[in-house]
């Protein structure tokens, strides 16, 4: 079957998918778009996080038809998804004729993000030393970054709450938790 | 495999007349692992999420008409008030995650003896709302579960919405598991105090082939505080009426050896959880009534 929605902001077209197909796979094996991660399919890891009309959830739980005209935003659009919601609020200013002239039209695939800035909380996980394989990174990334769209003011119990569906191996989560408050932090200075 | 995407009620229930293995996908929390695992290849897939009807809810004098699709975030956040159990039992639910897509329709649907929504319902007391071309009817929540992983639906019905009873008085779920997040039942239990009626209702959970009450529990501790005049004179639950009330339940659990925990510490385990929730709740009740006269 044919399947069509948007994917971090662009309309996408996804043919011959199976009807059994999670949206998972067909963000991975049929958009090119590797950044959500498949390691448990069965909705423990949280490693496969994306938004689906805003709300986050596992990818590889959700039939690649249920996404049909839905709007899902996955880690290689958290940037682009971040900034637009900064500038939403007035943060941003207008476009200088220097800053266009460097403009170009946005790619669609696995190098979406690439080149361009960080969103704010993907920042804080480098800075704050919270990415060691790397592997369960962009479903934390995308659950944290919507937790603090939810609540910016948030306690650890919070923090924990929200990203208590992605697991993490390798860091004991207390740099992801550093990451997360230092995010936060810098929210809520305007930084 | 096919992928029927009915736009209303009546379409989806055209279809699964027409395709009675139909099997209905929500939120997908349980149908999608089995799919992704290969343990299961339905000949149709059915997206109920284009139904709008079944992600709302509304409270009414008595009950509460929840959706069969409406996500267990959704009840944490709106339905606290009406359904105290029922929301304290969605928290419980995997994570943030899940609890944005699962609802209380695919729980039933599902049947399984280890579903968080199971011991809430049983203790509020519930009526499942089910729909085929052939009509409607309304399925009490006591002769909804009938086997390990089975429910009283005909093959050619879907589940609609829940009718839940509002809470008339305090509602308490507790859970064994070995962290808060993530975690399936080892057993569950949940307590509900009924003040207008002057009764208790219970739900054990993962702890029998079926959700169950604890029937001759709540019918011991009704009678214990009725003749004790518990409910007039709100005094502590004396530790002689709560063990036997705890044994009680204990003894109308039936469970197996299995990975997550033996039959043993099961049954052990629901003693415990209605102890504590007894104690929870009435402390409660008697707050609440204490409360009240300070207030006259």
């Amino acid at each position: 079957m044919r399947v069509n929605f948007t994917v971090n902001g662009r309309p996408q077209e996804a043919d011959d998918v199976w009807e059994g197909e999670s949206l998972l796979y067909v963000l991975r094996e049929r958009l090119g778009l590797p950044g959500s991660k498949n390691a448990c399919e069965q909705g423990e890891c949280g490693s496969c996080t994306v938004r689906l009309d805003g709300v986050p959830v596992c990818s590889c739980l959700v039939a690649a038809g249920q996404a049909q005209g839905r709007d899902i935003v996955t880690v290689e659009g958290l940037a682009d998804f971040a900034k637009q919601r900064s500038c939403g609020t007035g943060a941003c200013g207008g476009t200088s004729l220097d800053e266009a002239k460097r403009w170009q039209a946005e790619g669609t695939d696995s190098q979406t993000g690439e080149g361009t800035e960080l969103a704010p909380i993907q920042q804080a996980f480098i800075d704050a030393g919270a990415v060691q394989c790397g592997f369960c990174t962009p479903g934390l990334l995308v659950a944290a970054d919507e937790m603090l769209e939810r609540n910016p003011n948030p306690t650890d119990a919070d923090i924990r709450e929200a990203l208590s569906g992605n697991l993490c191996r390798c860091t004991g989560y207390e740099k992801i938790m550093d990451a997360v408050r230092l995010a936060a932090a810098r929210q809520s200075e305007g930084v | 495999m096919d992928f029927l995407r009915p736009a209303s009620w009546e379409e989806a229930l055209a279809a699964k007349a027409e395709h009675p293995t139909a099997v209905p996908i929500a939120g997908g929390t349980d149908v999608m692992v089995e799919i992704n695992f290969d343990h299961r290849r339905p000949d149709y897939l059915m997206d109920l999420n284009r139904i709008g009807d079944l992600s709302e809810w509304e409270a009414g004098e008595d009950t509460v008409r929840l959706g069969a699709s409406v996500p267990y975030t959704k009840i944490m956040e709106n339905l606290r008030t009406e359904l105290p159990g029922l929301a304290l039992a969605s928290h419980t639910v995997a994570s943030p995650q899940i609890r944005n897509r699962g609802g209380v329709g695919g729980n039933l649907g599902t049947a399984s003896p280890a579903g968080d929504a199971h011991p809430a319902l049983l203790a509020a007391g519930a009526e499942v709302e089910v729909e085929s071309v052939r009509g409607a009817r309304r399925i009490p929540i006591d002769e909804f579960y009938t086997g390990v992983k089975r429910n009283a639906l005909a093959p050619d019905e879907l589940i609609r919405a829940v009718h839940i009873k509002k809470a008339d008085g305090p509602q308490q779920f507790s859970k064994v598991g070995t962290r808060n997040a993530m975690v399936i039942a080892v057993c569950a239990f949940g307590l509900a105090l009924h003040p207008e009626t002057r009764t208790v209702r219970t739900g054990i959970g993962s702890a029998a082939p079926t959700p169950v009450r604890a029937k001759a529990a709540e019918e011991f501790l009704n009678a214990a505080l009725e003749e004790g005049g518990f409910w007039d004179n709100g005094k502590i639950i004396t530790p002689s009426v709560a063990k036997q009330f705890a044994d009680l339940c204990s003894a109308a659990c039936n469970p197996i050896d299995d990975v997550r925990g033996t039959a043993s510490y099961r049954r052990h385990a629901v003693g415990v959880l209605a102890r504590r929730t007894l104690t929870w709740t009435w402390e409660s009740y008697r707050g609440t009534r204490r409360a009240s006269e300070g207030a006259a």
